[in-house]
């Protein structure tokens, strides 16, 4: 009885008959000098017996120990999970059952692949790696599958550019061609040594798939172009430490000075439980390394910290700073990519290098809970210091909001962000300011201005031909007096993501724009501001973006990305718009806060497409000032090698 | 009379770790969608009960590609019948299904085996959306489709293994 296995028929668990009969009583012991072994023998054997009948009664519900949090997430936030990757939206996505098959075709999809947004000639492409500048040239590296449209088999892609625009693909950077990387070359990050040597710290996967941290560095330092790297002999420099998974040990950071100025620091990110945390090595070599003692920073219920990014910021000068600057009138960012969301969020906070410890200046906008980058699709972000021009800059992986089987038939899928310059907000000292880098208005070509009122409910056309690869720049104006006599709004708040877009109307709001629409609107896609009275009498303003009706195919993510936003006293509503295809990037306020959203429209495109000015409020007009530059093509092509 | 004992006690110690075992089963299904579906699925497979939540998800996802495999063979099989009207919603149902089985389930099996969970997560969620689609590509008159039965397992196991990969990450 003790032997058998539980059966392998279909049972239900909780409402199961017993597998086995109840025993009947234990056989009684006999009289003789075995007496005590009889007994134990039976106990063991009834003991076995309650063994197996709890195996095949006890229900689930008194077996959920510490999952419930993550079977919570599951049911109850399906929101949260699905925005970045377009992941579990399509649970909850409504399939239009009114389309029949798409009629994707080959106009529609090749539209899609954008015009100045970097992406390879095929293939997947995913995390931005090790960017640097080197000799007058920017590198670029990214994690690459040679082989499909589809995350896998990751190699590091390069690519080089003078301006950040126009960028030539280079062979391979780094195959998985030893054992300890051999099931992945994954993400890693670049570190410039005052004498001009190049570190590349980077995490292999093994042949056991253990994530270990790697060195390798450039064979030829006087090459501009940097093709031939050379990895370590010494590798892997760094093994998964004791308590540390060795699953959840990846993306080593750009390195920055020990307050000695004789050692390097990096951080590596983790998880213990449900505890995201940051973990610091020393190291004078890049091949030896000292674990310091507690974590840099750790923050409750964010799980996996993946791709952390810690730099400092001025809080008083526009230009960046380099990653081993600290002191007055300095803060420090810490990023890192949550694995459970799918997001990047970044806090504002104090370093201490003597207790190894980073302090965010305000808890409640720690990282994992606090500000993101970017309130739609971007992730896996790093930065680097461009010391030429004295800017930090800031890279991000743009993934598809398609399904799998229409990147299989384009033949690629994912882009990069724009590169960003990052600087600390002054205005409001609790954010940070992105912005498309200068270099990308060498793209700007003819020209469209329009200086008009809009009244409310009203849509007005700006006429330009060519609506696919766009830079707008627009700032609104609201009625005065409308936005005095407003009463406060009741309930809730509003929330762009569950607000139901731009159809919605409220007395103040929605306006903005239009892009990557057709003439009769039957696809759009807004980007626009929300504004709502509060109870405190003060306006709320809100900046989204707006998928629900920005294209008619069904296999496509349809959702409203954005948060709210600080209008700071006397700014107007401003919006930059960086429109390339199937990729929108939005900017509101300076880069105060910004939504990149990937769409695919199939009628709004080619010399369909139009933008419009728009005015959805019931209660303001408002008063717009665009412009807007039709953008040539960065031409990224393979380097003539 | 020792050797019983010795028998029993690590018997014993078997029953115990195979609690243990079930026991994983049942937690990891619990963060699933159709406990049901999850457990019996995973009960189909003798080597679930040695596995961690990782190997349960891997044994989820080859049941998914199963599933996807066989509504394939529908789908062909249908195709065999030249019947216009479903001509378009069989091509798209094609499509959707072989990405399931060349991209998804290659994604999910290799971010499993290699310790990055949401790619899985994005592979199995993107499988249960294809036989999402491939249902809805027949319009929404009829309440069911000649793939409904087949579409809907797969939807609903891929969810499963969804849910069972979110406790990795």
């Amino acid at each position: 009885m003790a032997t058998a296995s539980p059966p392998a028929e279909i049972y239900d668990v909780e409402g199961a008959a017993s597998y086995l009969p109840l025993p009947s009583s234990p056989t009684p012991p006999r009289p003789s000098k075995k007496l005590l072994p009889t007994i134990l023998l039976s106990s063991f054997l009834l003991i076995s017996l309650i063994l197996l009948l709890l195996t095949s009664q006890t229900p689930p519900s008194q077996l959920k120990l510490k999952l419930n949090d993550a079977a919570a997430d599951h049911t109850a936030t399906p929101l949260s999970r699905g925005v970045s990757q377009g992941v579990s939206e399509k649970v909850f996505r409504q399939v239009n059952g009114n389309a029949l098959t798409f009629p994707w075709n080959n106009v529609m999809l090749s539209w899609q692949r954008t015009a100045f947004h970097f992406q390879p000639e095929q293939n997947w492409m995913n995390d931005p790696n090790g960017p640097l500048l080197h000799k007058g040239w920017y590198h670029l590296f990214y994690q690459y599958n040679q082989e499909s449209a589809v995350w896998g088999n990751i190699t590091w892609g390069h690519a080089v550019s003078k301006d950040l625009i126009h960028w030539f693909h280079l062979p391979y950077a780094m195959v998985p061609d030893q054992w300890y990387d051999v099931n992945g070359v994954w993400t890693g990050s670049a570190t410039i040594l005052p004498d001009g040597q190049i570190i590349m710290l980077y995490t292999g996967d093994t042949t056991d798939a253990v994530q270990v941290q790697c060195l390798a560095y450039p064979a030829n330092l006087s090459d501009p172009l940097l093709i031939d790297w050379v990895k370590s002999p010494s590798n892997p420099v760094l093994f998964p430490p004791p308590g540390i998974g060795s699953k959840d040990f990846r993306d080593p950071t750009t390195a920055w000075l020990s307050p000695g100025g004789d050692k390097w620091r990096i951080t590596i990110g983790s998880k213990v439980n449900k505890t995201g945390i940051s973990i610091v090595y020393e190291t004078s070599d890049f091949i030896k390394y000292d674990l310091l003692d507690g974590y840099l920073h750790q923050v409750a219920g964010t799980g996996m910290w993946e791709c952390i990014d810690f730099y400092p910021v001025s809080l008083t000068e526009s230009n960046g700073l380099d990653t081993s600057v600290n002191g007055a009138g300095v803060k420090h960012v810490m990023k890192a990519s949550m694995d459970d969301d799918r997001h990047d969020y970044y806090a504002l906070g104090t370093y201490d290098p003597i207790g190894n410890k980073w302090t965010p200046d305000n808890p409640e906008l720690d990282v994992g809970i606090g500000h993101r980058y970017d309130y739609g699709i971007f992730y896996a972000s790093k930065t680097f210091y461009d010391q030429n021009k004295q800017r930090r800059i800031l890279w991000g992986w743009i993934s598809e909001s398609d399904a799998e089987g229409l990147d299989l038939m384009k033949g690629w899928a994912c882009v990069q962000s724009i590169p960003r310059t990052v600087v600390y907000d002054q205005k409001t000292g609790t954010d940070l300011l992105q912005w498309p880098v200068e270099e990308l208005e060498s793209l700007r070509g003819d020209s469209v201005e329009a200086d008009v009122k809009v009244g409310p409910g009203s849509v007005v056309p700006v006429a330009i031909d060519s609506a696919s690869q766009l830079d707008v720049e627009v700032s609104f104006e609201l009625d005065e007096e409308a936005v005095e006599a407003a009463v406060p709004e009741v309930g809730a708040g509003y929330d762009c993501t569950t607000s139901g877009g731009a159809a919605n109307r409220g007395v103040l709001g929605p306006f903005g724009i239009l892009v990557l629409a057709d003439d009769n609107l039957t696809e759009s896609t807004p980007i626009y501001f929300y504004v709502a009275k509060g109870a405190n009498g003060k306006t709320e303003s809100h900046f989204c973006a707006d998928e629900l009706r920005s294209s008619q195919a069904p296999d496509v993510v349809k959702t409203v990305y954005g948060s709210s936003v600080p209008v700071v006293d006397g700014e107007k509503f401003t919006i930059r718009s960086l429109v390339d295809h199937s990729i929108v990037e939005s900017f509101a306020q300076g880069g105060r806060r910004v939504i990149t959203s990937r769409v695919y429209p199939t009628k709004a495109i080619n010399g369909a497409a139009r933008v419009f000015l728009f005015n959805n409020a019931t209660g303001a007009s408002i008063t717009a000032s665009l412009k807007m530059w039709k953008m040539g093509s960065a031409d990224i092509r393979q380097f003539p090698l | 009379m020792k050797l019983p004992f010795i028998i029993l006690a690590l018997l014993q110690m078997h029953e115990i770790t195979q609690i243990k075992e079930q026991t994983l089963i049942e937690t990891a299904c619990a963060n699933t969608p159709n406990y049901d579906l999850c457990v019996a699925t995973l009960r189909d497979f003798p080597s679930s009960a040695d596995a961690d939540v990782a190997g349960l998800g891997l044994i989820l996802v080859g049941a998914v590609k199963s599933k996807a495999e066989a509504a394939l063979s529908a789908v062909e099989e249908l195709r065999r019948r030249h019947d216009p009207e479903m001509r378009k919603a069989l091509d798209q149902c094609w499509i959707s299904y072989k990405a399931v089985i060349a991209a998804d389930v290659p994604e999910a099996v290799a971010a499993l085996t290699k310790g990055v969970p949401k790619f899985a997560e994005f592979g199995m969620s993107d499988a249960a959306w294809e036989a999402e689609i491939c249902e809805g590509s027949f319009g929404n008159e009829a309440a069911a489709t000649p793939l409904s039965g087949v579409n809907k397992e797969v939807h609903d196991l891929a969810e499963v293994a969804v849910g069972v990969i979110r406790i990795l990450l």
